[in-house]
């Protein structure tokens, strides 16, 4: 299994230690698969994709992730699963403001150390990103610095996509190609998928689908 | 990976050019002031060092003659008594067209001869105490000396002082036109055992112990200790700037920061990739600073040299040579300076969640309780730095006060300039004038670092300033009444004293006899000098604290007068007793002021001392006479007695040439003044400017209720010169604190004497307009900007809101 | 002191390279008076100094025993070294001085060394009476007696010695008439000595002052070409056996066999002269001085006057660490004859 979820609490500190954000949860993804969770805001959707991503650190339960324990890593060693193993789509894009948009788009795959440049001009392309390569972030809308965004994290093969709200900022029309387009891309790399979305429109475009509310998977 | 990640780092100053130049120039300039102030004194230091090791003044004691040189049999019969001494004769010359200090030494015994550069001509005996004999000299005086027709042949030697030709004592004899004559006598190492002491063999001849030769060095290095203080000051005014700009930095790329670590860089490699960067940013500034430095340096060093040859006659090349250690010093401070201005940043990074959520949460109220921590941080350096001086003595507690003192203040500042932009906000009734005020208390957390910067740099420039100016007045006053004669003779013996004395009495309005002995004052030695009370006394000595009636009871009652160094070291005010010798108490009647001279000297009524003490020395005389007839008895007194150049001292031209060191000073100080105003004019536009894109969506509103962008500008202008003026207000009693504490208390814990305060309220007004003006120039650009901005882009604001 | 300093002094008295002489003629290339074969010495005159030669000295050593039953030995010398064949008044004489004293105990060596210009009364020779002195070092003779009735005085950080020395017997001239051969290419000086006396006074030391008495000896030479290029230094001997004869021997060393000289002074102070190849020195054992192997054992062989003796040191350690430095110390004499003397050995 690429991804196992076992028995997972995360509660935040100073909050109500009696309710925890996330209440002992089990979940897993096989390598390929593409998985929705849904929820409403609020419910913990977010929390867990930054556990699974070791941005963050839980309370109890373990997740498994590509064969590491997290909760058994330090620092170093979750960078290096970032670096190497998982990418992140995020609803803000969080590029690089003082990078172009090709610099931007090859590194992450740069840093992982695989720089395929035959994979990077054909995710260019794919992207529709060719004619902005040299613009800064800043120059482009938001579709198109999402499209980045994506680019930037399938360029280094991950084996592991995890997508915050990737729409989340984009009108419906645009939603709808950028969704698209990332889900042909993520089938054609062979990476496997964990999507955080509240709407239940892009939900169903996922192989699999997990409902999360009060902090358990319905 | 790293290249990749350091090069995304890196390209934020691609992205804000001006971020970089600003912090570059920021710490290039702080790195430059610093460097040029370490390099004139380092500088300065070596020729002294030089010059007292080669002038056999540092490790030697000295003895002397009062009566102005020491005749070759008595040296003789010291040597013949078992003494090891080397004799120096001293003096200018002409040696063709040029005037140079010769310094005439025994080669057999001088402990430290000079040694030949390479491919100067080779010494041998016989070149050296054979006719013609061999000039040394520094290796520019020697090639201007090279060129004169009918010289000895010369040797360049970098173990020489600039202007100084040293050479076989009978060759300096002949130079000097003074056969026979000795000024003074090293005493060497490893004297043998069962010697007569000096005193029995040579009653006549002061022993100086070695620490007190190195005169020149105490009056220099109150200037150099002042020098370095505002070399420090100029310092923290540049660091301001650079912590601002760094800090900014940093606050700019939390998101970037953010993302790389989501993208699997860890913390710890991104905190080491941030101080690589850092060093790399401070290397570089930290080389443009030296050449700053450097040129700053050279262009003030012939200024200082001039400065410090001119009163102190320490000779100082004007040139100047890159030393190493300078260089490495001036590099250190710049990374010292980026370590302390990116420590914030580098440790916000570490306490900074990776996930942007939880930093909201952990991040409220931040803002308002760092404006507290800061003021309640300034209070207790403040504090500490009294506490300081308090509790320990010594120069470092003075450094300490003066640490705590600037640092205190400059934190206050902002929580200061709130309170009273608050008071006048509650007062003002107009609505845009409500506006303005409330605005400018809104900019203040973004502009206070440069505004600190503004704050140190005035009141370092009214406290040198006043310090400067404070020595200039008091030293030249001190130079006027001491020398209140206008000519002093030395006669060669007791004789020729006394016929000196007769001859003189018939000629001048009065002389007035200088007859001193070296005794044990409060058990180390010192000088007892006598004096007959003359007018010219009563209306000149410099007295700091007195009994009444003082001058009639110096005469009457057998009181004395002691010097501010000695009454300050033994506690010795009048009305105290001080044991001279070891029986004799008389009570200290006044305390008068001699800068400059580190021993104790006690003055007491000619017939007090003639009756204490045998074989008083009557060599010396003041002449009182009018001026414009100086120069006449000069060559009379010279044709009648045989008396040597050196034996008939013109006073004028003492003060002539103190005067004009101090326009030196004035200029050097000056020039580092303005620089370092610079700096701080430089910190605020760089302040405005880094706050200009958060500004437009502060402005658009106003301009959108009606205010013209030209309106709009006039008030960016305003709000940058209040700021200034306000914040010069607060530096005037900051500044004259900083003058106080470097005049009553560094000075008195360094030197033993304080230096009264005088004030310039003119400078004062000058500064102020100064400040003005730096507040006007930095806002010139963001004003002129703002009135060009096309309405399109303050429409904008309205636009982008979501 | 830096480097170049003693080397400077050191030209000073070795002579400097342009300034050798050729032997034969009668003066040196820059003007200085040669040692001629048959001149006749004359004293007092000659006690006093020859300033047209370029080197000179006054050279006293002597042989004591404290009241303390120790061993011990003293050296006073002063050199006279001129730079220009002529005397002169005041600080352009060319006319310089040095002396070394030292005191030798038989664990410890304490040395000074005084420089000084002539011409000013720091430091000269006369005659009548005969004074030669530096500084406070002297050596003073009284009005008439010339050198055989002598006060000599030194003292340097960590010692002092005060002594009066008389002489027991006549002078002795060197070589031929004191004329003595240095070298087989025929450089030679004036060379005389008073090897007679006998002494009393006292040695201070750190520890405390000690009276002693024994036996002093005074060489003085001169002349204007001290050594022969090729020739590196030199081993001198002054032995005065318990017979109550004397010995001077030296031998200057050289990339060959050296060139040796000795005097043999009979008890009623008669003298013979031996040639080149008669004193016989063999070192038997060297000891580490200052840095360096110096020989402080020696076999020394005269087989014309059936002498065969080991000659020790009393310290090894006995380095004259001098602007010019070289080992001098007392020594003792044992084999066919017992007795006591002093050696220098230059050029280690």
């Amino acid at each position: 299994m690429l991804l196992e979820i076992q028995s997972l609490t995360k509660r935040y500190p100073g909050s109500d230690s009696a309710r925890p954000v996330l209440r002992d949860l089990s979940l897993s993804l096989a390598a390929g698969e593409t998985l929705a969770l849904t929820g409403e805001s609020g419910s913990g959707k977010s929390t867990l994709l930054h556990l699974v991503g070791a941005l963050d650190r839980f309370d109890a339960g373990e997740i498994w992730l590509d064969g590491h324990a997290l909760s058994a890593l330090g620092d170093g060693a979750r960078a290096a699963l970032r670096r190497d193993v998982v990418a992140l789509v995020f609803q803000q894009f969080n590029l690089i403001p003082s990078l172009t948009v090709a610099q931007n788009l090859s590194f992450h795959a740069r840093l992982a150390g695989r720089e395929d440049r035959e994979w990077l001009d054909q995710l260019t392309e794919r992207l529709g990103l060719g004619d902005f390569a040299t613009r800064y972030p800043e120059q482009l809308s938001g579709g198109q610095q999402q499209r980045v965004a994506i680019g930037r994290a399938l360029a280094m093969r991950p084996r592991l996509l995890l997508a915050d709200e990737p729409t989340g900022n984009l009108d419906e029309t645009t939603s709808d190609a950028v969704m698209a387009l990332m889900l042909d891309l993520v089938a054609e790399s062979g990476a496997a998928l964990f999507l955080v979305t509240h709407s239940e429109r892009i939900a169903a475009l996922a192989g699999r689908r997990a409902h999360l509310s009060n902090g358990c998977i319905t | 990976m790293t290249r990749v990640a350091l090069a995304a780092l890196l390209s934020h100053w691609r992205r804000q050019p001006l971020q970089l130049l600003t912090l570059l120039i920021g710490l290039a300039l702080a790195t430059g002031l610093w460097s040029a102030v370490q390099a004139i004194n380092a500088e300065a230091r070596a020729s002294y060092a030089q010059a007292a090791a080669q002038l056999g003044r540092s490790d030697h004691a000295l003895l002397s003659a009062p009566s102005g040189w020491i005749a070759r049999k008595d040296y003789v019969a010291l040597r013949r008594a078992g003494w090891k001494l080397s004799p120096v004769l001293e003096g200018r010359a002409r040696l063709g067209e040029i005037a140079a200090t010769v310094v005439g030494v025994d080669f057999l015994s001088y402990p430290k001869p000079p040694e030949a550069d390479a491919g100067a001509p080779e010494v041998t005996p016989e070149r050296i105490f054979l006719a013609p004999g061999l000039l040394f000299a520094p290796p520019e005086l020697a090639v201007q000396l090279a060129a004169q027709p009918d010289l000895p042949p010369v040797v360049a030697t970098a173990d020489l002082p600039p202007g100084v030709v040293m050479t076989e004592i009978s060759l300096a004899q002949y130079l000097l036109d003074r056969a026979g004559q000795i000024d003074r006598l090293l005493v060497l190492d490893a004297q043998p055992i069962n010697l007569r002491p000096l005193a029995e063999l040579a009653p006549d001849l002061v022993l100086t112990p070695p620490e007190r030769g190195t005169e020149t060095a105490r009056l220099t290095d109150s200037f150099h200790l002042n020098l370095t203080a505002f070399g420090l000051l100029s310092f923290a005014v540049g660091l301001f700037i650079v912590h601002g700009t760094i800090g900014l930095a940093f606050q700019q790329r939390r998101a970037m920061f953010r993302t790389m670590r989501a993208l699997g860089i860890s913390l710890r490699h991104l905190t080491w990739l941030l101080i690589a960067e850092l060093g790399l940013l401070a290397l570089v500034a930290g080389l443009l600073g030296l050449v700053l430095g450097y040129l700053v340096a050279a262009a003030l060093l012939p200024d200082v040299a001039a400065t410090l040859r001119g009163l102190y006659g320490a000779p100082v090349s004007g040139g100047l040579t890159l030393r190493p250690l300078w260089a490495l010093s001036g590099l250190g401070i710049a990374l010292i300076g980026a370590a302390i201005a990116g420590a914030q940043g580098v440790w916000r990074l570490h306490a900074m969640p990776l996930l942007a959520s939880a930093e909201q949460r952990a991040w409220a109220g931040v803002a308002v309780r760092r404006a507290r921590f800061q003021a309640l941080a300034g209070l207790a350096l403040l504090a500490a730095g009294g506490a300081a001086i308090w509790l320990f003595d010594g120069l470092v507690a003075g450094f300490a006060l003066l640490a705590g003192l600037m640092l205190g203040a400059a934190l206050l500042l902002p929580a200061l300039l709130d309170l009273v932009l608050a008071l006048i906000q509650r007062r003002t009734r107009a609505p845009v004038a409500q506006w303005i005020w409330a605005d400018m208390r809104a900019q203040l957390p973004g502009l206070s670092l440069a505004l600190m910067a503004l704050l140190l740099a005035l009141a370092t420039n009214i406290g040198v300033g006043t310090m400067v100016s404070s020595f200039r007045l008091t030293f030249t006053g001190w130079l006027d009444q001491r020398l209140a004669a206008e000519l002093y003779v030395t006669a060669r013996t007791d004789e020729q004293g006394a016929a000196l004395h007769r001859w003189l009495e018939q000629r001048v309005d009065a002389v007035l006899p200088v007859r001193s002995v070296d005794a044990l004052i409060a058990g180390q030695y010192g000088e007892v000098v006598g004096m007959r009370a003359h007018e010219t006394y009563r209306r000149n000595w410099p007295l700091i604290a007195a009994a009444p009636q003082v001058w009639e009871r110096l005469d009457a009652s057998g009181g004395v007068l002691v010097n501010e160094q000695l009454a300050r070291r033994e506690n010795l005010w009048p009305g105290a007793q001080v044991t001279i010798g070891t029986d004799w108490h008389p009570e200290v009647i006044g305390v008068y002021s001699d800068y400059g001279n580190p021993v104790g000297q006690i003055i007491v009524s000619l017939d007090t001392l003639l009756a204490r003490f045998d074989g008083v020395p009557y060599r010396q005389f003041g002449v009182r006479i009018a001026p414009d007839r100086v120069p006449a008895l000069v060559t009379e007194i010279r044709a009648q007695f045989d008396l040597p150049a050196s034996a008939v001292v013109d006073q004028a031209e003492i003060k002539a040439r103190s005067l004009a060191v101090f326009e030196k000073t004035f200029l050097v100080t000056g020039a580092l003044n303005v620089l370092t105003l610079g700096v701080a004019a430089f910190a605020i536009l760089t302040s405005l400017l880094t706050l200009w894109g958060m500004r437009l969506p502060q402005l658009a509103p106003v301009w959108a209720l009606g205010l013209t962008r030209a309106r709009l500008a006039r008030l960016e202008l305003l709000r940058s010169v209040v700021l200034a003026g306000l914040t010069a207000l607060a530096a005037l009693p900051l500044g004259l604190l900083l003058a106080w504490v470097l005049l009553a208390v560094i000075n008195v814990k360094a030197f033993g004497w304080r230096l009264p305060i005088y004030l310039f309220s003119g400078d004062w007004l000058l500064l102020l307009a100064l400040a003005l003006l730096a507040g006007a120039l930095a806002a010139a650009l963001p004003a002129h900007r703002l009135r060009r901005t096309p309405p399109a882009d303050l429409l904008k604001v309205f636009a982008n809101e979501r | 002191m830096n480097v170049r300093w003693p080397v400077l002094v050191l030209c000073l008295l070795a002579g400097s390279a342009h300034a050798q002489g050729f032997a034969g003629l009668g003066t040196t290339a820059d003007g200085f008076a040669i040692p001629q074969r048959g001149t006749a010495l004359s004293f007092p005159r000659d006690h006093g100094p020859h300033p047209k030669y370029r080197i000179e000295w006054w050279y006293l050593t002597a042989t004591l025993q404290g009241e303390d039953g120790r061993d011990y030995g003293i050296q006073w010398t002063l050199f006279r070294s001129s730079l220009a064949p002529r005397d002169g008044q005041g600080w352009e004489t060319p006319q310089l001085w040095m002396a070394h004293a030292a005191l030798t105990t038989p664990d410890a060596h304490y040395l000074d060394e005084r420089l000084a210009r002539g011409g000013i009364g720091q430091a000269g020779v006369s005659i009548a009476p005969f004074h030669a002195y530096i500084d406070n070092w002297e050596m003073q003779g009284h009005e008439g007696s010339g050198i055989s009735d002598l006060t000599l005085s030194a003292s340097g950080p960590e010692f002092a010695y005060d002594l009066t020395l008389k002489a027991a017997g006549p002078l002795v001239l060197h070589g031929d008439g004191g004329y003595s051969v240095k070298s087989a290419a025929g450089q030679a000086s004036y060379y005389y000595s008073q090897p007679h006396y006998e002494g009393r006074g006292t040695i201070t030391l750190p520890e405390g002052e000690i009276a002693v008495s024994g036996l002093g000896w005074l060489d003085r030479e001169w002349s204007s070409q001290p050594l022969a290029s090729d020739q590196t230094g030199w081993d001198w001997f002054s032995l005065s056996f318990d017979s109550g004869a004397r010995m001077m021997g030296f031998r200057l060393r050289d990339d060959m066999s050296g060139y040796t000289s000795a005097t043999w002074i009979a008890p009623d102070g008669n003298t013979s002269a031996l040639p080149d190849g008669a004193l016989k020195l063999t070192p038997l054992a060297a000891s580490s001085v200052a840095g360096r192997e110096v020989p402080t054992r020696w076999r020394v062989e005269l087989p014309a006057r059936d002498l065969d003796v080991t000659v020790s040191a009393l310290n090894p350690q006995s380095w004259m660490d001098t602007s010019f430095p070289y080992w001098e110390g007392p020594v003792t004499v044992s084999g066919s004859h017992m007795g006591r003397g002093y050696l220098e050995m230059t050029g280690y």
